[in-house]
């Protein structure tokens, strides 16, 4: 191969993640300004609420529940390396709080919704259901990214918090039953270290992990392809990306808000 | 009237429209028949504003529609679409009345709610079918509630996108007799893309043909059987042997 080559070789995919990116950004900076815009469709909003928020509780909640628990037996056993069992309250707390709420949440919300938003607008682009909104008068990015996106970044805090709490939950069950914590001085423990940052830090980056779930949902869905495999490869694209944003904005956030 | 001049389209390496010259005079109902890939449904697109045209341009009395106010240039028109794209998640009454509940000129509910059980009774369907939702319809049931949707806020130009493909003869019949009863009771403009030539007999006053991305032949629907244009008789009589390949 020739130097020309290997660099033609290199070069082409560098270019097509680039545009892929512009592409995306051009995508949220409009749905940004139409989010200021009217019309406000309020009962497109609601739905995309319950769908986003009210259904993903279980999935969220159960997620939680076991990581917690999991948590619990983990920092438990490390601990007692370094007789330092009575940490498990405050790390279980501190790290579902900090992380592995709005981490685990956010992932679960993008397995759940970016693959569903990803494949209902795919669907309608595929049976010309979104040029019919056009001739409608309805722009599509209004009607159906917009209470999407919006959605979801208000929901998906909320959601964290109700993971938070059930993850402390699971560890708290963990430590009374099968570390023979106490359950006064356990919950004591958490509430005194558990800071009010931890709790809003995440919720934070719960807002954010929502606004690119939806937005990774709606974008691969109004580019979706023909046919089945058309919206099977935007719905499988919208889970890939949503979930490897999430990760990378986790750390940013992570460095923005903990290492200053 | 809409006017189209040079209008060109390409996809990649695939030139779909190769300069398309056509005029649908206000009030009358031109069928654009092709062949299958032919670019009939891309032409309707570009003239909607759907699909961006390479080059040529495209009027509608007189003004360019590439610099038209969209809004106002989309409520002169309504079109069924070849599937019908009715809204799932919507009742079929809702989808009939999305226009009328949208917009500077918003109904409210209650009203736009009674026009379009109105113009589901024009294209047959009973109220029964009003809080139905659109999965729960039969193909031909689909195909008069997207009629219905098209006629919901009488537009003057109404478009037709193969409003008969998947049909059987008897409904597909009875969809080109709305179609032409509706289009004379409104006085409308219609454009309809087909390769069904019973709907051309039945829907259309002139009649185009679009075959290698230009307009082979175009003339009233009454010339239709006696003009000399090879690759029309070919076409009308769906004969395999001619100048048009029947693979493509």
């Amino acid at each position: 191969m020739t130097l020309t080559g290997f660099l033609a070789a290199i070069g082409r995919p560098v270019l097509a993640a680039l545009a892929g990116v512009g592409r995306v950004s051009l995508f949220a900076g409009s749905v940004l300004s139409h989010l200021v815009r009217p019309p406000f469709y309020a009962r497109e909003f609601g739905h995309a609420l319950m769908q986003i928020g009210w259904f993903s509780i279980p999935v969220v909640g159960l997620t939680a529940l076991f990581t917690g628990g999991a948590l619990a037996l983990q920092i438990y056993s490390g601990g007692a390396r370094f007789n330092a069992e009575s940490v498990v309250p405050s790390i279980v707390a501190i790290g579902m709080a900090r992380e592995l709420g709005p981490v685990l949440g956010g992932l679960m919300v993008a397995a759940r919704v970016a693959s569903s938003i990803a494949a209902e607008i795919g669907t309608m682009k595929v049976t010309e259901q979104i040029d019919a909104l056009v001739t409608l008068s309805t722009n599509p990015i209004k009607y159906l990214a917009v209470p999407r996106v919006l959605a979801a970044t208000l929901a998906v805090p909320v959601l964290v918090a109700v993971g938070d709490s059930i993850g402390i939950m699971g560890g708290w069950l963990v430590g009374i039953t099968r570390l023979d914590f106490n359950s006064a001085a356990y919950l004591k423990t958490t509430v005194d270290f558990l800071e009010t940052w931890d709790v809003l830090s995440g919720m934070v980056k719960g807002a954010a992990f929502g606004f690119i779930v939806a937005l990774m949902g709606c974008y691969f869905g109004m580019t979706s392809g023909r046919g089945a495999q058309g919206v099977g490869a935007a719905t499988k694209s919208a889970v890939v990306a949503a979930s490897v944003i999430i990760l990378a904005a986790n750390y940013v956030l992570t460095e923005v808000f903990f290492t200053s | 009237m809409i006017e189209l001049r040079s209008v060109q389209k390409t996809f990649g390496s695939n030139r779909v429209l190769r300069g398309i010259d056509l005029t649908l005079p206000k009030g009358q109902s031109m069928v654009v028949i092709g062949g299958s890939g032919t670019g009939k449904s891309v032409l309707l697109k570009c003239i909607l504003g759907l699909v961006r045209p390479d080059a040529g341009t495209i009027t509608l009395d007189g003004q360019d529609v590439a610099k038209a106010e969209r809004d106002a240039f989309l409520a002169r028109f309504g079109m069924l679409f070849q599937g019908g794209a009715l809204f799932d998640s919507l009742k079929v009454w809702e989808n009939v009345a999305f226009r009328l509940m949208r917009g500077a000129s918003a109904l409210p509910k209650d009203q736009a709610r009674a026009i379009a059980l109105e113009k589901l009774r024009r294209v047959g369907l009973t109220p029964a079918v009003a809080d139905q939702f659109p999965a729960e319809l039969s193909g031909g049931m689909q195909k008069r509630v997207g009629l219905a949707r098209a006629i919901a806020a009488e537009p003057e130009i109404i478009f037709f996108d193969e409003p008969t493909t998947g049909l059987d003869p008897i409904m597909s019949g009875v969809i080109n007799d709305l179609i032409r009863e509706i289009v004379v009771e409104m006085g409308a403009t219609a454009m309809t893309i087909t390769h069904d030539m019973s709907s051309v007999r039945a829907i259309a006053d002139r009649v185009a043909m679009l075959h290698a991305g230009v307009i082979q032949w175009t003339g009233p629907v009454t010339e239709m059987d006696t003009a000399s244009d090879p690759y029309l008789q070919q076409f009308i009589h769906g004969r395999a042997e001619g100048p048009i390949a029947s693979v493509r």
